[in-house]
């Protein structure tokens, strides 16, 4: 089962998985590339800071300067041929890439013959992925559109005046990490499993383990509520007689608030106190309007329920935390 | 020669003109080669670039701001705004991989019919019978998925330098709408073979529509409004209840016409916002905590 790197090669050499396997080297380049040039600024802050005189004269980037130099240059043609080259460059790629390896073309389209697994494409691996955790109009629907909106928000939600076109980490931590927790340690992630994780059946098939399209697995998950054994015979007793036969099910939709409730304030304690922990920080955060304040947390909260509900799923097998009639989570 | 020493005002007759040719022909062929040494003076030239090409800084700055093409861009730019280091690049290649793929995309749709008939025999004769049509689809494919890939790293980049801040908020909302175009355009282009790839992708893709709440069949409070697979939002993404002929040409259209056209609008806007909030963004002064004001 194990140890078959005949399948991992297929899975990588794919063609329509060529880019997610070139972004496992690109994102963590340009993830060293941007720190890179955030520490450098850091540390030239780090020395401006210590030395008043020499940040009334320094011309405060980390490029060579020179007082006589113009300050702008002609776009034609300091610019464009950079451009023309980045063109070349690009097209010589393409052309490289066109050349070794073809478009996947399958069988004719085909409704009574499933395909085994049925992917979308990469890109859209993270979603699909998305599916194995949460109901299809959560995952499919409500996780995009919060995604588009949560992006669109950012810069509205960021009271931070520092970094402001040029690179830095410790002016912006915060801002930082949360994008690297969101489009590196979550979206990513999700496309890497459902790219390389994922076999027939969308079962889970760890590296080198050979694809089964036979395998069944037995579906083991429980919700929240079973394991602790809600079964509504406590609310019976209160209730009309006409809704006692619904009391498990009153009972369950009841209790599924509690939980959810308390992953919303311990995850809003935490970053409240991350919020809090430095001077400056303290200073941009209490600078925030209420509008603003409350929609970083409902973001963040929300961005931060994904990977606890696939840690709760993966590690203790629980399919619901909160179940109801209507939608369940 | 007799006709110069007299003026223009005597009628030649053809005869003398005939003698007088070699000499007319010789002086006129050096006249033209010594004009062709300077190309960039002759009418021709001229009229197509109307600015001499030379280090004059006034003709420089001509040089892009009267070119249809380059006045996208400013005369001038921050002299390190220019550095690979700070934009990476990527938002310039971006747009140069949509061109490309408007162009392959264009010569694919010679070839293409989006008929169930059609369109997989087209894919196949693309591959094995047209001139370079492998290469075509295999460009076109691959150019696709690099402008994803491109349009992410844009991303980062622009989030990681600061670029979404004050005055460019808006920017970046623009940005957000192309990487929603981007990854639409990509998956409508899925289908288009017509094999099990697409079908299969697009099946899982759409299968989520029917989930919409209040717009879907299966969606929270889809059947309450009265949806049905017939009536709700997958149907009319579809064009019918299963991914089937009108599937195939409604995805043709979105790839071909509408979201090209859309995100090209948005582009547009793109570019033109990054002019009006004042160019590149940086690489700017670094500031200090206690500069900072607001
Ligand atoms: C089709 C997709 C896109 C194209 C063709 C495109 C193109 C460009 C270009 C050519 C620039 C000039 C600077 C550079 O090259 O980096 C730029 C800047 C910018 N882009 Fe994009 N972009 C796209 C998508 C996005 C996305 C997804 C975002 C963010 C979510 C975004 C946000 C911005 C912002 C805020 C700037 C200004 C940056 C600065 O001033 O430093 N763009 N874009």
């Amino acid at each position: 089962m194990f140890g078959d790197w005949h399948q991992l090669w297929v899975i990588i050499s794919t063609p329509d998985n060529i880019p997610i396997v070139a972004m496992l080297g690109l994102v963590p380049f340009f993830t060293w590339f941007a720190f890179h040039n955030m520490l450098a600024n850091d540390r030239l802050i780090a020395q401006l800071e210590a030395d008043p005189q020499l940040a009334r004269t320094h011309h405060r980037t980390t490029y060579p300067y020179n007082s006589r130099w113009e300050r702008e240059l002609h776009t034609n043609p300091f610019l464009m041929r950079k451009e023309l080259l980045a063109a070349i460059i690009i097209t010589i790629i393409l052309m490289v890439w066109a050349l070794t390896l073809n478009a996947p073309l399958e069988e004719p389209a085909n409704a009574s013959v499933t395909m085994n697994p049925a992917k979308a494409p990469w890109y859209f691996l993270g979603l699909q992925e998305m599916l194995e955790y949460f109901d299809p109009w959560i995952a499919g629907v409500l996780v995009p559109t919060l995604i588009i909106i949560g992006l669109m928000a950012i810069p509205y939600i960021d009271a931070n005046p520092l970094g402001n076109g040029y690179y830095t980490y410790h002016q912006r931590r915060h801002a930082v990490w949360t994008f690297l927790i969101g489009f590196e340690a979550i979206w990513l992630v999700l496309v890497c499993i459902g790219t390389f994780i994922r076999g027939p059946g969308f079962m889970w098939y760890w590296p080198t383990q050979t694809w089964d399209p036979d395998r069944v697995e037995f579906n083991v998950n429980r919700n929240l509520d079973q394991i602790l054994g809600i079964n509504g015979s406590w609310i019976s007793h209160i209730l009309p007689t006409a809704w006692r036969p619904e009391a498990a099910i009153i009972a369950r939709a009841l209790w599924g608030i509690i939980p959810m409730v308390v992953y919303g304030v311990l995850a809003a304690l935490f970053i409240h106190w991350i919020c809090k922990r430095s001077a400056y920080s303290r200073k941009i955060y209490s600078k925030m309007s209420i509008i603003q304040t409350v929609t970083m947390y409902i973001f963040l909260i929300t961005m931060l329920f994904v990977p606890v509900t696939i840690f709760l799923r993966l590690v203790f097998r629980i399919k619901y935390i909160w179940e109801t009639p209507w939608f369940s989570i | 020669m007799a006709d110069q020493k007299d003026g223009n005002d005597r009628k030649t007759t053809v005869l003398e003109d005939l003698k007088g040719l070699k000499e007319v022909v010789k002086v006129k062929t050096q006249e033209q080669v010594e004009e062709l040494k300077k190309p960039q003076e002759t009418q021709l030239y001229r009229s197509i670039f109307r600015i001499k090409h030379d280090e004059e800084p006034r003709n420089r700055a001509l040089s892009t701001l009267n070119n249809l093409f380059f006045h996208i861009h400013p005369a001038k730019v921050n002299r390190d705004a220019t550095r690979y280091g700070y934009t990476w690049g990527l938002g310039g290649i971006t747009f140069y991989l949509f061109i490309v793929l408007v162009f392959t995309g264009v010569m694919l749709m010679f070839y293409y019919h989006p008929t169930k008939v059609q369109a997989f025999r087209d894919i196949l004769y693309l591959e094995n019978d047209v001139p370079f049509g492998r290469l075509l689809r295999n460009m076109h494919r691959w150019a696709a998925h690099l402008m994803v890939m491109a349009v992410w790293l844009h991303m980062f980049r622009v989030f990681m330098s600061g670029s979404y801040k004050r005055p460019r908020e808006f920017n970046w909302c623009v940005g957000v709408l192309l990487m929603v175009l981007t990854l639409l355009l990509s998956f409508t282009g899925y289908l288009l073979p017509d094999d099990q790839l697409g079908f299969w992708a697009v099946t899982v893709g759409t299968n989520m529509a029917r989930a919409t709440p209040l717009l879907g069949h299966q969606g929270p409070f889809g059947p309450q409004l009265g949806m049905t697979p017939y009536n709700d939002v997958r149907f009319a993404l579809l064009g019918g209840s299963i991914v089937d002929a009108n599937a195939l040409l409604r995805a043709y259209i979105w790839h071909c016409i509408a979201i090209p056209l859309i995100a090209s609008v948005f582009m547009g806007v793109h570019f033109w916002r990054v002019r009006k909030d004042g160019g590149i963004s940086g690489p700017s002064p670094v500031m200090l905590e206690s500069e900072a004001k607001n």
